[in-house]
């Protein structure tokens, strides 16, 4: 991708216009390019180098895997998130679909507008914010459900934030967070759908349960893979929510509840470098078969 | 009717779900810790309580929270202009023209999209470290300007709302490739050009891991990771703490201040979200 190539071009005889432009378009995308080795490629070579060797640079082959895996907390937040995984793809893929069927068929009036940017707001409160406020909503004491909350016999913050319940606490704060954004996504993917398929069904016979089933969730099939897919990537690398809440709860959610944790314990307090690669590499290659999988069954990344 | 009725208030239930939160912390502001635990939760406080918490709040630590509202916006702002800089050509040039490596470059930037960022930070800071960058502002600025996501809604944009046609036509006229871009292409482009910075702002400043691993000193961090230390500050969530204790309704304040230049963004953004996030969803 330098220069060479596209004078090698010209000297092919491949005509003028082609070669300036093939010029201009390694020129456009320089810059970027070279983030994406700085800051995509190479700490990913970084990652897989590091997992595979000691701190000494010596090759260890899966010396550092097996060390990782063996930690008496490894398989504990292995199976948080993946707990964590099913809650919050499936209360995605049901609800958002759901209300994003609700409100088209509440036709494009005003109404469907503002319902879909109320649903979007919290969108604004990603990141540490919006579990602080999920702190609140979650503490008896303050919260506005707190009714609701002692109806389920929870009846101090403690009680709610007991580890059992934790896998569902974080896809009510990501759920809270993340659907209004795909709500909208999975609307637009409704509104481009043909009138006449949505006619022909009606004209078939179809009631709007029938539409929804067998025309509308089909045709947003691509829509739900890739927010699996991205919800799924999202998903896994689980950080903030247990960090600030192992701060907020003195103890009862551990410093080490993701597999993310983990790779920060296993770094920064441990200083074993390697074995925080190596969880990174697993990480990695889970989210990425994963998408690669959904990828290849639904076509969606046809790139060109 | 029943359906309907159904539907009605399915609808209602998650209005409540999503909104109650935030007029929540709204009206906590306006608190002092007794009103917030005795009165009703969605009453209003008063215009006082206000004033002091943003004073208890500013007290901490000398300003820390403006500080760290300081750097949030330096470190969003460089690095948006760095993403746009970078990544609406690149879009425009994987979609408009033909080079050597393209497919490649197309592929990798799928691939690195769909990578999840958060298993990247701990090579991404040995990375750092070894170029002896570790505290200081670039090891947040660069990492936040690679937004491998911009340059693919970019392409998106590009081959599905500007005919090539155009700028060939343009070419004819006589335009060099930077014309073309810099003269047909960009001008239609403000949809996406306005998305992208929306979405790479929004995921920049509330990114919390990269930051708390990258800046170790209290004085550099972003207001995310500076609430993130307020809340452990707060006795009613962590006991542990000594005199210089912050209240629950200076936490909401506190909350309330880190999300609100993303609630100015977003509702500046507003008109082009919808329409832009069709832009990928027409993608035939």
């Amino acid at each position: 991708m330098t220069l060479t190539h596209s004078s090698a071009d010209s000297a092919r005889g491949r005509p003028r216009g082609t070669s300036r432009q093939s010029r201009a378009g390694v020129a456009f995308v320089a810059g970027y390019t070279l983030l994406l080795l700085a800051f995509g490629v190479l700490p990913t070579c970084y990652a897989i180098y590091f997992a595979f060797t000691d701190a000494g640079g010596t090759f260890t082959g899966f010396s550092n895997f097996v060390t990782t895996a063996q930690d008496f907390r490894f398989v504990d937040s292995l199976g948080h998130v993946a707990l964590y995984l099913v809650f919050w793809l499936l209360s995605l893929v049901v609800f958002v679909v759901v209300l994003a069927l609700l409100l088209h068929r509440l036709s494009a009036g005003p109404v469907s507008q503002a319902l879909r940017f109320l649903y979007y707001i919290p969108g604004a409160l990603a990141g540490a914010a919006s579990v602080l406020v999920w702190l609140f909503m979650l503490d008896p004491t303050v919260s506005p459900v707190s009714s609701l909350l002692e109806t389920l016999g929870f009846h101090t913050f403690g009680e709610v934030i007991a580890p059992g319940n934790l896998a569902l606490l974080f896809t009510i704060i990501a759920f809270w967070t993340g659907a209004g954004g795909w709500i909208v996504v999975m609307y637009g993917a409704l509104n481009n759908i043909p009138k006449d398929v949505m006619e022909a069904a009606r004209i078939d016979g179809a009631n709007g349960w029938q539409t929804a089933w067998r025309v509308q969730i089909p045709m947003l099939r691509k829509w739900i893979v890739y927010m699996v897919i991205l919800a799924f990537a999202g998903g896994a690398q689980l950080f903030v929510e247990p960090q600030l809440l192992s701060l907020a709860s003195t103890g009862v959610a551990g410093r080490d509840y993701s597999l993310n944790q983990l790779t920060y314990d296993f770094a920064f307090q441990m200083n074993n470098i390697n074995g925080a690669a190596a969880v990174s590499v697993e990480l990695l290659v889970v989210s990425l078969s994963v998408a690669g999988v959904f990828v290849a069954r639904s076509g969606f990344f046809d790139a060109d | 009717m029943a359906s309907r009725l159904l539907a009605g208030s399915v609808l209602t239930v998650f209005v409540v779900f999503f909104v109650l939160p935030v007029v929540w912390l709204l009206l906590a502001a306006t608190k002092t810790d007794q009103q917030l635990v005795h009165d009703n939760p969605l009453s209003f406080g008063s215009w006082h309580a206000l004033k002091a918490n943003w004073h208890a709040l500013t007290a901490f630590q000398d300003d820390a929270v403006l500080l760290w509202l300081r750097n949030s916006a330096v470190y969003a702002a460089i690095s948006l202009v760095i993403t746009l800089c970078l990544a609406v050509p690149a879009g425009y040039a994987l979609a408009m023209t033909e080079f050597r490596g393209r497919h490649t470059l197309l592929i990798a930037t799928l691939v690195v999209m769909l990578m999840p960022n958060a298993t990247l930070v701990v090579p991404l800071f040995l990375e750092i470290n070894a170029v002896h960058l570790i505290g200081t502002m670039w090891s947040i600025i660069l990492p936040y300007s690679f937004y491998p996501f911009g340059v693919y809604l970019t392409y998106i944009y590009f081959t599905t709302a500007v005919p090539k046609d155009l700028l060939a036509a343009a070419r004819i006229d006589g335009c060099s490739e930077f014309g073309v871009f810099r003269h047909v292409a960009l001008p239609l482009a403000t949809p996406v050009i306005a998305l992208v910075g929306f979405f790479s702002f929004v995921a920049n400043w509330t990114n919390y891991f990269l930051p708390y691993v990258m800046l170790p000193e209290s004085d550099q961090m972003p207001i995310q990771v500076g609430v993130g230390s307020l809340l452990s500050n707060v006795p009613s969530f962590n006991p542990t703490v000594g005199t210089l204790a912050i209240e629950r309704p200076q936490l909401a304040l506190a909350t309330l201040v880190a999300i609100t230049p993303v609630l100015v963004v977003f509702l500046f953004a507003q008109r082009f979200l919808v329409s832009g996030m069709l832009a990928g969803a027409t993608k035939e």
